[in-house]
């Protein structure tokens, strides 16, 4: 339908008018102003820059036992689940809404791998297939429930969030799968935990798929139509709606998809720990909350970059190592991760009032 | 006289037991401006959403250039040519202009890169946006990517008309567009207005701002008691004549009378 | 004290967001209700019996599922009607004080707790004791631990000291130089936590400075500290993050077996697994195996089951006669006992084989 519409507008034709007939002025900005402007339209610039100067502090601080491959590839290693989690929660936040249950469906997922193939002994790959088909059903309700029923996200998740763990706990009477038993009876699914080595750097194919996820879903939502429509819908569904977007299929979708992206995280938990623990990504979901305001995706949805969200995690990573190599009390890091979280909605709010 | 574009005829649609709108008919000729005026509360605003879709009527038909439609909604208006400048402007604040303009009907990229990886076109939706922009004298909008929420409120008024204007629409409806204004914008958002009529489009024009009605309007539909009461002419009644037909201090002659 | 993962909950999983206790009151409430019902539905001659409780802090961790076990295997024995209560998570205090409160409605002559919030609890305690119940803390004791008329527990200073001893007469002369991991649990340092800390740098021979905290050492062998939070990813990374500062490190006290798993994990990405002794406290079966497969070099077993069957007797006898339990002579406490599981016993040390430990293993 839209398709052509560029070979049929009727109106070309008369454009060659006189152009002053209704024109509205722009006005000036200073220099803060045009930074304002800047960090508008390129929401990841925050965390980058905050993320790189971290880098660099603690490189100062520590030395080549923090600037070296191996600790900065750690990093990512280490903020891997977040950051995939953190996708997740990326994209139900820029719909404006939240997702408390995603460390409940990153967990359950990941117990229904192991279980399906060491109860059941299904192979691992239909166990896995499983699993991910589990997480997108558990999407697909929170989903249901906040496009269809119309419960507010925070409410419908906080339910799912308490149903998926306690279900994972009496599914799994909190029974650990061995790393031994996986690694000699179903190796696939470790998969993620596969290593590859450059120079000193260790990567993981997890932290791979975190950034290639990253990658992609930045992309999709830049340049497709459901990208676009995904922002709409968070900065203000009526207007979507009015404007001809499926509201109702644009959330069931960023739902769905959050829980598929968290059963991938499931898998990657069992690559990266090992074993099946049903104790895994408690706190799965306040870590991806953390991450993903950092990273300067604004709660009230329709604004921020999913990258942001990455840059977030790793911001917490970078924090955590550098302040655990030199030596400060754990307690530090979460002060200064909850120093950052304010900073970055005052950022957020800063930078919003560009329209004003 | 020619057959109007649009055509209501014995609009029905109540809300519980209040009659919003009453066996309302409504006439829209080609390449008009029609206001639709109405005291608050008079059904106006069912009247338009009968029209652009968001309510269906209980009875009566709707009838576009001779052909019956029935909407169930504000896209199935749409597709059939009924474009809606809402009072809201239905946009996405921190999206582009482009965005907006295109937003639900995004044009996406020839070939595989289309096809398989659904990638908009943005070079064609931006280049489409800017012309649209400047035959409309919008064009001092540098940035065609610059979020709506930068543009001050007649800029943002002007790229919602645009986007009315710009996919080959049959009928704007535009919903109190210079309320929130002050003057100067007020200003160059009805020189817009007229600037769309020249190019053949008729608009519906809903609005409480009599001076601006009877500037631009070209009939006056007036609404009392969820019915058309009368259609004036502005050059042969004053705005205070047309405020008392609508508030029912005066009765319209006779021969103006709706049915 | 059982650490097998709920305890993740001591750092950021009691999340307190909008209504959020609110609502996991009301799960638990209706959860401790549902055991209610469960409980009257079973023996009608239930009236006669004498009545005792079974409060614990989760019903999932298999290690208080070995302990209703315990309970419920001696209640049937003794001929006592047992009602069990447990919260929905660690750290789930409200529902623990309904439980006490409907203990006490229902005329019951003795409550085992193993409490969520140690200090807390005393005053619900308290009421208890006051209106004729025994009240004994299972596993992890009150503040103030004579809060409650009886604790049975493990030793849990005695449990790592056995480890720190097992890994030092294993280093032989090599002690001298090692270079120590320790992987805790939580930041806030939670006394099991702290005994078993320096439980083990006792054994191991290492000066503990003051000996309720975990940190102030000055010995240049120990590396560093992290929490683990008690489960796998949480060892992991501390194990992680104790490597970035030295690579070198040969040995590692883990908090618990799961903390155990993960630090193995992290040490197997860079290929040291071999050659770093790694000690545990638990003897969950999972644990166990471990030690079998060689991840865990030798972990201290505790008898989650017996403190239950020590405690339903000790109600049984108080039912009967008024008799309170004694404490284990020297301590403040009743010691469950705690046995040293490795395949690799040293001299000087006592231990059980892993065989014998699956024996008595729990989860």
């Amino acid at each position: 339908m839209s398709d052509n519409v560029t070979t049929k507008d009727n109106y070309e034709s008369a454009s060659n008018r006189e152009e002053k007939l209704a024109e509205f002025e722009g006005s000036k900005r200073g220099l803060i102003g045009n930074l304002q402007h800047w960090l508008h339209q390129t929401p990841a610039a925050v965390p980058l820059i905050v993320l790189i100067a971290s880098i660099l502090i603690f490189g100062v601080l520590i030395g080549d036992r923090f600037f070296s491959p191996f600790a900065l590839t750690l990093v990512l290693q280490q903020v891997q689940i977040v950051g995939i989690v953190a996708a997740a929660q990326s994209l139900v936040i820029l719909t404006a809404g939240i997702d408390l249950s995603v460390g409940a469906i990153t967990v359950f997922s990941s117990v229904i791998m192991g279980q399906f193939a060491f109860r059941y002994g299904l192979p691992p790959s239909v166990a896995v297939v499983c699993g991910l088909i589990f997480g997108t059903l558990c999407g697909a309700l929170n989903g249901f429930l906040v496009a269809r029923v119309k419960l507010p996200p925070f409410i419908v998740t906080l339910g799912t969030w308490q149903i998926i763990l306690a279900s994972n706990y009496l599914y799994s009477a909190n029974e650990t799968i061995r790393a031994q038993e996986i690694e000699a009876e179903a190796p696939l699914l470790q998969l993620m935990g596969t290593k590859f080595q450059i120079g000193g750097a260790v990567l993981t194919l997890g932290v791979i798929f975190m950034i290639v996820l990253m990658l992609v879903l930045a992309w999709v939502l830049r340049h497709t139509a459901w990208g676009r429509h995904v922002y709409a819908v968070g900065d203000d569904p009526e207007a979507a709606q009015l404007s001809g977007v499926n509201v109702k299929a644009t959330l069931m979708s960023v739902y769905a998809l959050a829980g598929l992206i968290c059963a991938f995280a499931g898998w990657a938990l069992i690559g990266r720990i090992g074993s099946v623990s049903p104790t895994s990504a408690y706190e799965a979901n306040i870590e991806s909350i953390t991450a993903v305001v950092i990273g300067g995706i604004s709660l009230f949805g329709g604004r921020g970059s999913i990258l942001g969200a990455l840059f977030g995690a790793l911001i917490v990573g970078v924090f955590s190592l550098g302040l655990r190599l030199l030596g400060a009390d754990a307690q530090w890091t979460y002060f200064f991760i909850g120093v950052l979280i304010i900073a970055a909605v005052a950022v957020d709010q800063w930078i919003r009032k560009v329209s004003a | 006289m020619s057959e109007p574009i649009l055509k209501g005829r014995g609009l029905t649609k109540r809300y519980g037991r209040v009659t919003a709108l009453d066996r309302c008919d409504f006439d829209l000729m080609p390449g008009e401006i029609l206001a639709v005026i109405g005291d608050n509360g008079a059904g106006k605003s069912t009247l338009i959403k009968a029209i652009s879709g968001a309510v269906t009527p209980e009875e009566g038909d709707i009838w576009m250039n001779g052909e019956k439609l029935r909407f169930t909604s504000p896209s199935e208006a749409r597709e059939a040519g009924i474009e809606t400048v809402y009072q809201t402007l239905a946009m996405s604040p921190a999206l582009s202009i482009t965005d907006n303009m295109f937003m639900g009907r995004e044009l996406r990229k020839p070939g595989v890169m289309g096809k398989w990886f659904r990638q908009l076109d943005r070079p064609a939706m931006e280049k489409f946006a800017r012309d649209k922009l400047t035959e409309l004298g919008l064009m001092t909008i540098q940035n065609i990517n610059q979020a709506v929420e930068t543009l001050s409120g007649g800029q943002r008024q002007g790229v919602a008309v645009a986007r009315a204007a710009a996919f080959g629409s049959k009928v704007i409806i535009l919903d109190e567009p210079t309320a929130a204004l002050g003057v100067k914008e007020s200003r160059r958002v009805l020189e817009l207005i007229q600037d769309v009529k020249s190019r053949g489009i008729p608009i519906i024009l809903i609005s409480h701002n009599m001076p601006h009605v009877f500037e631009v309007a070209d009939r006056i539909h007036v609404h009392r008691l969820g019915k058309r009461l009368c259609v004036i002419n502005p050059k042969d009644y004053t705005m205070s004549d047309a405020v008392a037909f609508m508030t029912g201090a005066k009765e319209p002659p006779e021969e103006l009378a709706a049915a | 004290m059982d650490l097998t993962g709920a305890d993740s909950a001591m750092r950021g999983g009691d999340i307190k967001l909008g209504g959020l206790h609110v609502k996991k009151t009301l799960i638990t409430t209706a959860i401790a209700t549902l055991a209610l019902g469960a409980a009257f539905a079973s023996p009608a001659s239930a009236q006669d019996k004498i009545g005792a409780c079974l409060i614990t802090k989760t019903d999932t961790n298999p290690f208080f599922v070995k302990m209703k076990e315990g309970a419920t295997a001696k209640a049937e024995e003794l001929g006592i009607d047992l009602k069990s209560f447990a919260g929905k998570i660690d750290g789930d205090h409200e529902t623990q004080v309904a439980a006490i409160e409907t203990c006490i409605a229902d005329g019951a002559k003795g409550i085992l707790l193993t409490a969520s919030d140690t200090s807390s609890i005393v005053s619900s305690v308290q009421q208890a004791r006051d209106a004729g119940l025994l009240v004994i803390a299972l596993d992890t004791p009150l503040d103030p631990i004579d809060a409650a008329d009886m604790t049975f527990a493990t030793d849990n200073f005695k449990a790592g000291e056995l480890i720190g001893q097992w890994a030092a007469a294993k280093l032989g002369d090599d002690a001298a130089n090692a270079k120590i991991g320790m992987l805790d649990l939580a930041v806030s340092q939670p006394t099991v936590g702290v005994l078993r800390d320096q439980g083990f740098m006792q054994g191991f021979g290492i000066d503990l400075g003051d000996p309720n905290k975990w940190g102030d050492e000055t010995d240049e062998r120990i590396v560093g500290h992290d929490v683990t939070q008690g489960n796998e990813e949480g060892g992991r990374t501390a194990m992680e993050n104790l490597l970035a500062t030295d690579p070198m490190i040969n040995v590692v006290y883990t908090i618990n077996e799961p903390a155990a798993a993960g630090a193995y994990e992290a040490l197997k990405s860079i290929g040291r697994e071999n050659d770093v002794l790694i000690v545990s406290v638990d003897g969950g079966c999972p644990g166990v195996q471990n030690v079998a497969d060689g991840v865990i070099g030798a972990t201290s077993q505790q008898y989650p089951l017996l403190m239950a069957s020590k405690g339903i007797e000790a109600i049984a006898a108080w039912a009967k006669d008024g008799s309170k339990p004694e404490p284990t002579e020297g301590k403040d406490f009743f010691d469950t006992g705690v046995s040293l599981v490795t395949d690799q016993p040293v001299d000087g040390v006592p231990s059980i084989s892993v065989k014998e430990g699956m024996d008595l293993c729990w989860g």
